[in-house]
């Protein structure tokens, strides 16, 4: 690739604020994974056919292979590192160790930044609606049906700690 | 990827500005089909005008008793919009059966018109394709066609439109507001994609220097009596084989207006004005129905993997509109 002047971009990552230098090309999943050491994002297709790659920004849950960094400067990114409260697991991490939801683990990242888009998105309750919303993010180890499992632990639990 | 510099529009004239004076510039919004075909080497744009901070971010009302639903308006959050989900429930129901939710999350209203085809010959760049180098053949005719069109097809390419929400903008009969160095223009969602003929490298009516602003929705949205039915080998995240957008307005159980919107079957969201009037005043039969199925697919012409797409077609065109007359239950 010929040389395209790097252009600064500041990404509030996990909370913290980051500032990189990126080409125009380069993926959000590129710039996390190689720019910050944020390796918890996986690369799989690299298409966004397998949500490997899902991270939240401002919230919601996208394909960071998709997604030009620079496109996204002043955006608040949250990856599978930012989602733990120092040593307590999120509910969704929690309840993925609970409900054995992963076999190899690859696709874990995703899954579950995935799950935490889908709580916020509030639109799935039932197992099928769960399934539905979910269809973004393939377990090439088939561990669906303990994914859906920890996805409604993880919602009542969650549901449980946001009432007063 | 190619190499590419980057520029960030303020406003909408400056946009277009941008792309009038550069023609390997591209507009980037969502993304989640151009970086796609970038990183294929399928789009070679010299230049990427991102347009996500420009003010088409909104859903209004407008004059007439319609919906504007802004370009930059992500596919989710029109699917949820309250209103749209109000007043435009087929428009919702094909947003939602489409792609990903981490798609939906990202992907424009003005760039689910634009996608392009997933035709498997378009995208594998050592086979001809006349749709990615115009006059080298496509593969499709003679190979692997299960996917491909039956309808509105050309010696020179089978491929079909991916979109669901096209079909359903069809069959609402939406209308396209864009600016360009000439000024404004509307275009009826009807005219803005092409069949392919003999320029199958050209899938819209949008000039290059041409940017789409909004989608108008007319008033009529038809949330009494609507169906969207979308057949695929997946029971999610699949394109469709043959989806039905049918849309009906009813005086008890007599028909006075049909729309119905076929996607999976051609190169664009396809219509046929003068089948769907063969069910004016008359009662919602299964019978007058299938007059309407066997009239659309009358023109069909299979291929030699998806011939079962005419029939699939019928029944599914059969069983929308019994949904929307709520002769079944719900889909």
């Amino acid at each position: 690739m010929k040389n395209e002047p790097e252009s600064r971009i500041t990404l509030r990552v996990n909370g913290a604020e980051k500032h990189i230098n990126v080409a125009p090309w380069t993926t959000l999943l590129d710039a996390l994974r190689h720019y910050l050491d944020l390796t918890g994002t996986k690369k799989g297709c690299d298409h966004g056919q397998c949500g490997a790659c899902t991270v939240l920004v401002n919230g919601r849950r996208i394909n960071s292979c998709l997604t030009l960094a620079i496109m996204k400067d002043g955006a608040d990114v949250t990856t599978i590192e930012g989602l733990a409260n120092g040593e307590t697991l999120d509910p969704m991490q929690q309840a993925f160790i609970d409900h054995d939801a992963f076999q190899c683990g690859y696709c874990t990242p995703g899954q579950i930044c995935s799950a935490r888009g889908l709580i916020n998105e509030g639109r799935a309750t039932t197992a099928d609606e769960i399934r539905e919303l979910m269809s973004g993010n393939i377990c090439r180890c088939g561990a669906y049906p303990n994914i859906v499992a920890a996805i409604q632990q993880a919602m009542q639990v969650i549901e449980r700690s946001a009432k007063p | 990827m190619n190499s590419f510099s980057y520029t960030r529009a303020g406003d909408v004239a400056g946009a277009v500005n941008e792309a009038a004076t550069n023609r390997a510039a591209k507009f980037i919004a969502g993304g989640t089909n151009l970086i796609d075909l970038m990183k294929e080497n399928l789009a070679r744009p010299a230049r990427l005008i991102d347009i996500t901070r420009l003010p088409l971010n909104r859903i209004e009302d407008i004059p007439d008793g319609g919906l504007r639903l802004g370009a930059l308006v992500t596919n989710a959050d029109t699917a949820y919009n309250e209103q749209v989900e109000k007043r435009y429930p087929l428009l919702s129901r094909a947003i939602l059966s489409g792609a990903s939710a981490q798609l939906r999350n990202m992907a424009t209203n003005g760039g689910n018109l634009l996608q392009r085809t997933r035709c498997y010959y378009f995208y594998d760049t050592a086979t001809p394709c006349n749709k990615r180098e115009p006059g080298t053949d496509c593969s499709a005719i003679e190979g692997f066609n299960r996917m491909h069109a039956v309808l509105g097809t050309s010696d020179q390419c089978i491929a079909v439109h991916p979109s669901d929400m096209c079909v359903a903008l069809a069959a609402l009969e939406a209308v396209v507001r864009v600016t360009g160095k000439n000024g404004d223009r509307t275009i009826p969602l009807a005219d803005f994609h092409r069949l392919p003929g003999n320029t199958p490298d050209i899938d819209t009516n949008l000039r290059e220097d041409e940017i789409i602003t909004a989608i108008d929705l007319p008033a009529k949205g038809f949330a009494a009596h609507y169906a969207y039915l979308k057949v695929r080998d997946r029971k999610s995240y699949a394109f469709a084989l043959v989806s039905v957008a049918a849309a009906l307005e009813m005086s008890g159980d007599t028909i006075k207006e049909t729309r119905l919107a076929l996607g999976g079957v051609a190169h664009k969201p396809w219509r046929n004005i003068e089948a769907e009037a063969l069910l004016n005043n008359k009662a919602a039969t299964r019978d007058n129905f299938q007059i309407v199925a066997e009239s659309i697919m009358s023109d069909a012409k299979g291929f030699e993997h998806n011939t079962f797409k005419i029939e699939l077609a019928k029944r599914a065109i059969v069983r929308a509109l019994k949904h929307a007359a709520q002769m079944e239950a719900r889909l």
